[in-house]
């Protein structure tokens, strides 16, 4: 309990939905309501749903903490509450330090500004001190690498420069709480890079961190522990690699919910794997996906379709059995058929997404459409970047192998 | 207490509300030629449409216009112009600053203040000018100058109340922005800055004495131009306006604050 430095205890949060007040007539007996009688807070009036339920947790120094699920699940009105942008309709929520919110890079930039003008500016806001900037100006230029357009007004600037300086600013705050938002995984492959070395340094020096992420590698690869939201509730808490296998599997139950209105559809996919349910493979690996698919009405001349997209959502791989040559099919009314295929991971190390289609190609018709249907991590220690892995090996110009490069 | 909570919180952050001012003030003038002598063009506008009426007036009565009536009007149409600007401006502040509201943890009460500020800046320059000015014109120094800080502490704690209000009450219902624009607009006629309060008998005009601005602007000229102390009565009431307003304003705002990030 006492070296816990955020905790949040059973806290609920009430939101509304639509317009605040849609006519007069609305904000009349609202404002007349308010003052004759006060509703007790735990009911919930007309339009109103709960945004966060009875949500308790705990973060200590020089822990991380990762916060995944759905959009609309929560995680980003978590961090408002911790943040102290939004107070809890009940409960209560403690913070012990300097905490610093990084829910969007550049808040507050404005855009006739130069960058240095921004910078001071960005950096009071997140709570930096005017010395304290000046300290760090020059690391913070030359972290953002815009030393030649420091002077530019920032409406001038592209938006990954706007968001590389957004980044550095934020990345001087040292904090001893820091929360980070999904809106930091933007920007190239690099920025990210520069993020993730950024928040380990943050964890190592003893700060705690809090991060909200879409991004399940990210995740499991910077925090310790993990929370699944679903609706406002806290559905999993525990280990982060726990919590990242119960999203994938609900997602995947997810995946199965039947789809009365549609001729066919893809009723489950499935990884078959010696690993049971670990969805994380070696490069090379070769598995087996099960892909069925049922009918609401019969239909012939059906073929099944699987594709991979990378984290970008890039399609970097697709095919179906017609394509691959093999005989279209019928179902009956109520029939469900399984489609089992067998493919080789040669992929780069990364995060992928399967997914899988029913459709026939004679009319050019995609009768339903699964995706992401289940998503695969690729870990090695190899350090080949892309998305193909074309396994390499230096066999000429006498260099001495000294160890895998992280 | 609200209030003292409230200043203690914003002390805190003085350097954001430092930064954000010093922002207000580096935008207004970004990408103009006449940069900073906007802030005395400005009021300017307003005191030569002062000096017309004045003129009009003098035609109309048969008194000749002297320079004292000139001082009167510029000693008095500046405060005006600085009381307008800030309450147009701190009327939207939170709205205008939605971005930090909704994305940043900090004293809302920022918002406004820093806009007063802003405002304040420009108010000195154009005082500056004015002072050399009234200096040229030969209105004499008294010991009744003595009131001109206190006067103006006055209109600025007005201020802030006001906006503090005015920019809470606009993040929820955007009809406020409008209703203010009106009334700043034709405030001007229900305020004694073009004509004084005595020049008038009807006990009717009474009815003007309400307006907390009028005591201000009457009391500055009588201290600056006429060499006279204020009137008190009139002058207490403002001050009681301006000061119960203050309290009242930042209790408010507290007790609103929690959820601008939600209604905005």
């Amino acid at each position: 309990m006492s070296d816990a430095v955020l905790e949040m205890n059973h806290v609920y949060k009430k939101f509304r939905r639509g317009e605040l007040y849609d006519s007069l007539r609305d904000l009349i007996p609202a404002l007349t309501g308010g003052l004759l009688k006060r509703k007790s807070q735990d009911q919930l009036k007309e339009r109103e749903f709960w945004a966060l339920q009875d949500i308790s947790f705990q973060v200590a120094h020089g822990e991380a903490l990762g916060i995944i699920g759905h959009n609309g699940a929560g995680k980003s009105t978590i961090l408002k509450h911790l943040s102290g942008i939004m107070k809890p309709t009940k409960g209560d929520i403690r913070v012990n330090g300097r905490l610093s919110a990084l829910i969007e890079v550049g808040a507050g930039f404005h855009p006739d500004l130069t960058g240095r003008e921004n910078i001071f500016l960005n950096g009071t806001i997140l709570g930096m001190s005017r010395d304290e900037i000046k300290r760090k100006f020059d690391e913070i230029v030359e972290f953002s690498g815009l030393e030649e357009f420091i002077d530019t007004p920032v409406k001038r600037y592209s938006s990954g420069m706007y968001a590389r300086l957004g980044f550095s600013v934020a990345a001087h705050v040292d904090p001893e709480i820091l929360i980070v938002d999904e809106v930091l995984s933007v920007g190239d492959w690099a920025f990210q890079r520069k993020c993730a070395e950024k928040m380990n340094s943050v964890i190592r020096s003893g700060s705690a961190v809090i991060f909200v992420s879409h991004n399940l590698r990210a995740v499991s690869s910077l925090c310790s522990r993990g929370i699944l939201l679903n609706h406002g509730r806290i559905v999993k808490m525990g280990a982060a690699a726990e919590v990242i296998q119960h999203y994938i599997n609900e997602a995947m139950e997810d995946a199965r919910v039947v789809h009365e209105d549609k001729d066919v559809y893809v009723s489950k996919v499935a990884i078959r794997d010696g690993n049971g349910q670990a969805l994380q493979f070696e490069p090379g690996h070769r598995i087996t996906v099960d892909i069925s698919v049922s009918a609401n009405t019969a239909c012939n001349k059906l073929a099944v379709g699987i594709n991979f997209n990378d984290r970008n959502h890039y399609e970097i791989f697709t095919t179906s059995t017609e394509r691959l040559g093999y005989e279209t099919f019928s179902l009956e009314a109520g029939q469900t058929r399984t489609i089992t295929f067998e493919l080789s991971l040669h992929l780069a190390r990364g995060t992928y997404y399967l997914g899988a289609e029913v459709r026939r190609y004679d009319l050019n018709k995609t009768f339903d459409k699964k995706f992401p249907a289940a998503t695969i991590f690729i870990d090695t220690d190899v350090d080949v970047r892309g998305v193909a892995n074309l396994y390499p090996v230096v066999i000429g110009g006498d260099l001495k192998k000294v160890g895998p490069i992280e | 207490m609200s209030f003292f909570d409230s200043i203690r919180e914003i002390v805190k952050y003085r350097q954001l509300l430092y930064m954000i001012a010093w922002r207000d003030i580096r935008i207004k003038y970004k990408q103009s030629v006449m940069g900073f002598m906007w802030a005395i063009f400005m009021p300017m506008i307003i005191i030569s449409a002062g000096i017309l009426v004045k003129y009009a007036f003098s035609v109309i009565s048969g008194n000749e216009m002297t320079g004292k009536h000139i001082a009167s009007v510029t000693v008095k149409a500046l405060p005006w112009s600085f009381f307008v600007a800030s309450i147009r401006f701190t009327t939207s502040s939170l709205v205008a600053n939605i971005n930090l509201v909704t994305k940043i943890y900090f004293p809302r009460a920022i918002c406004p203040i820093s806009s007063i500020c802003s405002q304040l800046f420009d108010f000195v320059i154009a005082a500056t000018v004015l002072v050399i000015f009234l200096s040229l014109m030969q209105v004499g120094i008294s010991l009744q100058l003595l009131w001109v800080p206190v006067l103006l502490l006055l209109l600025i704690s007005l201020v802030i109340g006001l906006g503090l209000v005015l920019a809470t009450a606009n993040l929820f219902f955007r009809d406020i922005k409008y209703l203010v624009e009106v009334i700043l607009t034709f405030g001007i006629f229900f305020t004694p800055v073009f004509y004084e309060i005595s020049m008038f008998n009807t006990p009717w005009i009474k009815v003007l004495l309400l307006n907390p601005v009028a005591p201000i602007l009457e009391a500055l000229n009588a201290s600056v131009v006429l060499h006279q102390t204020p009137n008190l009565p009139w002058l207490l009431y403002s001050a009681g306006f301006a000061v119960v307003g203050l309290f009242a304003a930042f209790a408010f705002f507290r007790k609103m604050e929690p959820i601008f990030a939600e209604s905005i």
